[in-house]
Parts: C-alpha cells; sequence; structure tokens
C-alpha cells in the first residue's frame, strides 16, 4: 500500500547547523496494517510523516501509495489520499466554524469545489450518524462553533475528519499528547475503533510506550532519523514496554528521555 | 448635525461599507492584511470616471468591480507563488497601481464629472428622484450583501472560510489554498473597486490619491462594527460591517461639525484604528487597575 524507499531529508542544507533528519528510511505497509511508531525527542517520526504527506520536499528517495508514485505531488494533492491528525488539537479544525461546517468541509474531499450548498440536510443527518459513534454528545452541538470543544473532542471530531472520506493512509502525529490520560484513552481507542472498521493502512506516531504495543498490528521504533527496530508478530506479542527499553538503549547506545515517554 | 450632514453620512457610509465588506474578506475571512485596497479602489474610480465620460456608467461599475479583481489576483499570486509576506505583496500592487490608474486616467491626476452621464443623472430623471444617489447604493450594497453571504454558504465559501481560520487543515483536507487566496482576495478587491467606481460617479470628481488610507477606513468600519454590533453569526457580522462603515462617518461628520480641519481627518482615523484595535488591551488594564482600587479601599475599610 505505502512504500519509501531510500528516503533522505536534510534540514537546513549548507548552514552550519545543518541536520540530517531521516538518513535512510525504507519502509513498507501492507493493506489495513497499524503501524506505531516510537522513539526519542528529535528522532525524525514527525518529519517521516511530514515527508509522506508532503509537508516537507524530500532530498532523496521515492514514496508510492496505491502503487502510484507521490514523490512530487503538493501536499493538497497528496491529501486527498491521506488523512491527518496533528498533536496540536488546533490545527485540525477551523475554530472559528461550526462542527457541521467542518465535517462538510471534510466531506467534500477530493469533489470539485464549487457554489453548490456548504451543507445539505442529508448531510447534516449523517455528520449526526457519524457523530453519535464518537459518544462525545456532539451530535446536539452540530451547530456550534469549534471553538468551544475541549481539546478531546476536537481531536476526535479531527479523527473523524481525516477519515469520512476514506483515506489510502492515516497519519497520526501523537494526536493524544496535548490530551489528559483519561481523554487520551477514549481517543485512542476510537482510533482503533474506525482504523478497524474501516480497515485503515495507520502510521501512529505516540509518546506512550504501552500504548505502542497495546495498539496496532506492529510497532517501529525510531533514532536519529533511523529505523532501529521493526516489530510483528510474536516477537511483537511477547514484548513488553521493560524489554522494549531495554532493546533500545542496547541498539542505540542512547539513553531513552524518559520524561516526556510515559511508560504506562 | 443639520438634516444635510447626516444624509450624506449615510449615502457616504453606503457606499464606502462595500469597499468595507472587501475588507472584511481579506482581514477577516481570510486573516490576511492586504494593501492593495488604497490602489484597487482608485483604479475602480478610474475606470468609472473613463467610461462614464465616454457614456457607459452603469458598465463602468461591472468593469470596475473586474479590474479589482484582477488587481487583488496580483497580490495573490505575489505572496502564494512568490512566497512575498502578504504585507509587503499588498503595498507593491499598490504602489504598481499608482502609475497603473494614472495610465487609466489618460495621465491626467484627477477628471472632474460635471455635466458628464452618471449612474446618478440618469437614475435623477426617473421616479427616485433626488434620492437616487441614497437608493442606487444601497440597492447594490444590500446586492452585495446578500450575494457574499450567499457565496459564504456555499462550499467554496466554507473554504474560503477555513482557510482563513487554519490554512494547514484545508491543505491535510486536500485543497489547494493558493487558488483560495487568489479567489478571496479577487473578490475582496473586486467590491473595493466597485466601491470606487460608485464614489467617483456620486462625487463627480476622481483624484489619483482619494485611495489613500482606505485600507484604515475600511478597517475601522470592520473594527467600529464589530465592537458596537457584535459578531455572533456571519450574517450578523456583514451587516456589522456595514453599520460600522455608516457610523464611521458620522464620527468624521461630528469631527468636521466641531471645527476640525479636513486635513486633520486622516490622522481622526489612524487614531479611531489605534484605538479600536487596542480595546482588548484597554479593557484588560482598566479592569485590572479596577481591581487593586477595589482591593485597596476593602483593605483600608477594615
Ligand atoms: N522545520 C524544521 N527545520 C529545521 N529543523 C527541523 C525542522 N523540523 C524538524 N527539524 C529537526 O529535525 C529533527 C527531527 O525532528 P522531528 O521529526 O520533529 O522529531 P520527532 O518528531 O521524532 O521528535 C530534529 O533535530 C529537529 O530539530
Ligand atoms: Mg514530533
Amino acid at each position: 500500500m505505502l512504500r519509501v524507499e531510500g528516503l533522505r531529508k536534510k534540514f537546513g542544507q549548507g548552514s552550519n547547523n545543518e541536520k540530517l533528519a531521516l538518513a535512510e528510511i525504507n519502509l513498507s505497509l501492507q493493506e489495513g496494517e497499524f503501524v506505531t511508531i516510537i522513539g526519542g525527542n528529535g528522532a525524525g517520526k514527525s518529519t517521516l510523516l511530514n515527508c509522506i504527506s508532503g509537508v516537507y520536499e524530500i532530498d532523496e528517495g521515492k514514496i508510492t501509495l496505491d502503487t502510484v508514485d507521490i514523490t512530487f505531488d503538493p501536499e493538497y494533492k497528496r491529501s486527498k489520499y491521506i488523512g491527518r491528525v496533528f498533536q496540536d488539537p488546533l490545527r485540525g479544525t477551523a475554530y472559528d466554524m461550526t462542527i457541521e461546517e467542518n465535517l462538510a468541509i471534510a466531506l467534500a474531499k477530493g469533489k470539485p469545489l464549487g457554489l453548490m450548498p456548504g451543507v445539505t440536510k442529508k448531510e447534516t443527518t449523517l455528520f449526526k450518524e457519524r457523530l453519535e459513534l464518537l459518544d462525545l454528545g456532539l451530535e446536539n452541538r452540530i451547530k456550534q462553533k469549534v471553538g468551544l470543544l475541549s481539546g478531546g473532542q476536537r481531536q476526535a471530531l479531527t479523527l473523524l475528519m481525516a477519515t469520512i472520506v476514506k483515506p489510502k493512509l492515516l497519519l497520526l502525529d501523537e494526536h493524544t499528547a496535548a490530551l489528559d490520560p483519561t481523554i487520551a484513552r477514549k481517543v485512542l481507542h476510537l482510533t482503533r475503533k474506525i482504523v478497524a472498521e474501516e480497515k485503515l493502512c495507520t502510521l501512529m506516531i505516540t509518546h506512550n510506550m504501552k500504548a505502542s504495543l497495546e495498539f496496532g498490528t506492529r510497532t517501529i521504533m525510531m533514532h536519529e532519523g533511523k529505523i532501529m527496530m521493526d516489530l510483528q508478530g510474536q516477537e511483537r506479542s511477547n514484548m513488553t514496554v521493560d524489554r522494549l527499553i531495554e532493546q533500545f538503549e542496547k541498539r542505540s547506545g542512547a539513553e531513552l528521555d524518559n520524561d516526556r515517554m510515559l511508560l504506562s | 448635525m443639520t438634516f444635510m450632514v447626516l444624509q450624506g453620512s449615510l449615502e457616504l457610509g453606503i457606499i464606502y461599507a462595500i469597499m468595507a465588506l472587501g475588507v472584511f474578506i481579506s482581514f477577516r475571512t481570510l486573516n490576511m492584511p492586504d494593501l492593495s485596497v488604497d490602489g484597487s479602489f482608485v483604479l475602480g474610480a478610474a475606470f468609472s470616471a473613463v467610461m462614464s465620460s465616454s457614456g457607459h456608467p452603469f458598465l463602468a461599475l461591472g468593469i470596475a468591480f473586474l479590474a479589482g479583481c484582477g488587481a487583488g489576483s496580483i497580490t495573490a499570486l505575489l505572496h502564494t507563488k512568490l512566497k512575498i509576506q502578504p504585507l509587503l505583496a499588498g503595498i507593491l500592487t499598490m504602489l504598481a497601481l499608482y502609475s497603473l490608474n494614472l495610465k487609466v486616467m489618460g495621465g491626467r491626476a484627477n477628471i472632474p464629472l460635471m455635466n458628464k452621464t452618471t449612474v446618478f443623472s440618469i437614475l435623477e430623471k426617473t421616479a427616485l428622484g433626488d434620492n437616487s444617489k441614497l437608493i442606487f447604493p444601497l440597492a447594490v450594497l444590500l446586492l452585495m450583501l446578500l450575494l457574499l453571504y450567499l457565496f459564504l454558504k456555499t462550499r467554496l465559501g466554507f473554504v474560503l472560510r477555513a482557510t482563513g481560520d487554519n490554512d494547514h487543515m484545508v491543505r491535510a483536507l486536500g485543497v489547494n489554498t493558493d487558488s483560495v487566496i487568489l479567489i478571496g482576495l479577487a473578490l475582496s478587491n473586486g467590491l473595493v473597486a466597485l466601491s470606487g467606481a460608485l464614489i467617483a460617479q456620486s462625487q463627480s470628481f476622481v483624484d489619483v490619491g482619494m485611495g489613500i488610507g482606505m485600507v484604515v477606513i475600511g478597517l475601522a468600519s470592520v473594527i467600529i462594527g464589530e465592537v458596537v454590533f457584535g459578531v455572533k453569526t456571519l450574517l450578523r457580522r456583514l451587516i456589522a460591517v456595514i453599520l460600522g462603515s455608516v457610523l464611521y462617518r458620522l464620527i468624521i461628520a461630528f469631527a468636521l461639525e466641531i471645527g476640525m480641519p479636513p486635513t486633520d481627518l486622516k490622522l481622526v482615523s489612524a487614531v479611531i484604528v489605534a484605538i479600536a484595535m487596542a480595546m482588548p488591551i484597554i479593557k484588560k488594564r482598566l479592569s485590572a487597575v479596577k481591581r487593586r482600587f477595589m482591593v485597596r479601599r476593602h483593605e483600608r475599610s477594615k
């Protein structure tokens, strides 16, 4: 489904704070695979997702999605096939517009933009149905501005917006990191439910080691712009958080920055 | 204030409200400070004068709108394709338009339209009579208000509003924000030029410098409207812009009435906008001072 070959990305080329953010990434995702990504601060996780989604142009390598080469497509074109939820809850929605209007823009993904009504009665019904599944009571607040929602509600809404038109790939960049633990859990479970129901090919960065093993079907660990570890199948189901940390420190020769990483 | 002054303020307020709606699109909807307004206002006025002189006053309004759209597109392209900051992109367009406006005006710095056919000289002869200067611009304004409101409720309108709120989200949802900005700034400057075109015919005079500070006047109208009439719903916001524009004219008329020289008006406009922009901070400071005062009084009474 997704193929990343020989991906390299440098920041500040030629300046004295030149930084090789992605050294040589090779990654292949099968249809319906749900991959969690972990790694220390500055490991290149976000950069990888941003290269795949076209926020950054890459220096070397090739990215194919569903056999189509998207390496040189601009961000907005790739977005037609890629759903995204960011770490910052403010980034996924338009705060000064209503829930319904936000969802309408998401539903229009890939359709022509024109002078048709922004949202129809039929669409409103669909939005209410979908919002009900989130179990946050948002279906009754459809005409309220998104600016009134809490961070968790916004992330749940953004998740719905990212998947309401089924994407070929779902990219989640620590989308629960800014939420308090109970809400974060709820959004994670919601993510699992949506991914399973739609059989979405998913890459999820998480700062939560336990969640990285608990959710998804495969776990990747990154360090200094490289993939250090790729866990799947039996090896993954036998893995514990403690052994994961031990393995990381052995392979990378570095200590994991435990402050930011949630171990439990 | 005399009735004459009030009516004059109302007439001007209505025509300038069309310009303020344009400024609302760039500053509020797209969240982009677009300074090309000063130039596109005169561009509209210049086309209006030249075409009225040659006997096409109504067509002139349409052409002025389109010319404004062109000017806005240039600013948008400078920003999106050449990555020039919005402020500077607007200034560049404004500067270029100064020369272009002189060209449109045939090299003259001003054009009087006395004894030329204007939409008003035509309408005066109908049942509207002397009221045409009030009623025709009002009809145009209400039409623009309605069209703009309906447009902002379409799918494209949604995306335009969302781009100002959060362009990351719009790109993540598969829309080319560059095109959206182009459409928004074109529309914005189209309205500004239409307003300039109406002013030219209403005052029977065009001067190449008449656009100076126009963006500040537009912004003042938008902000006064927001402060006085609120921002609750989209329709209310648009109506607030119009009322803000009329209120602004009344403030100016009042300033003149109490003996302020007309040459000081731009100073007044700048001060109004500065105060209006600083309103949130001023309110915060005032409430802090008040709280401190209350605490002190409370302590003393103990
Ligand atoms: N836009 C940018 N400009 C310059 N350097 C960047 C930029 N984005 C990321 N980096 C650098 O690239 C490295 C990887 O960053 P990032 O992908 O954000 O890490 P992670 O998400 O794993 O914490 C870091 O050293 C970071 O400072
Ligand atoms: Mg990151």
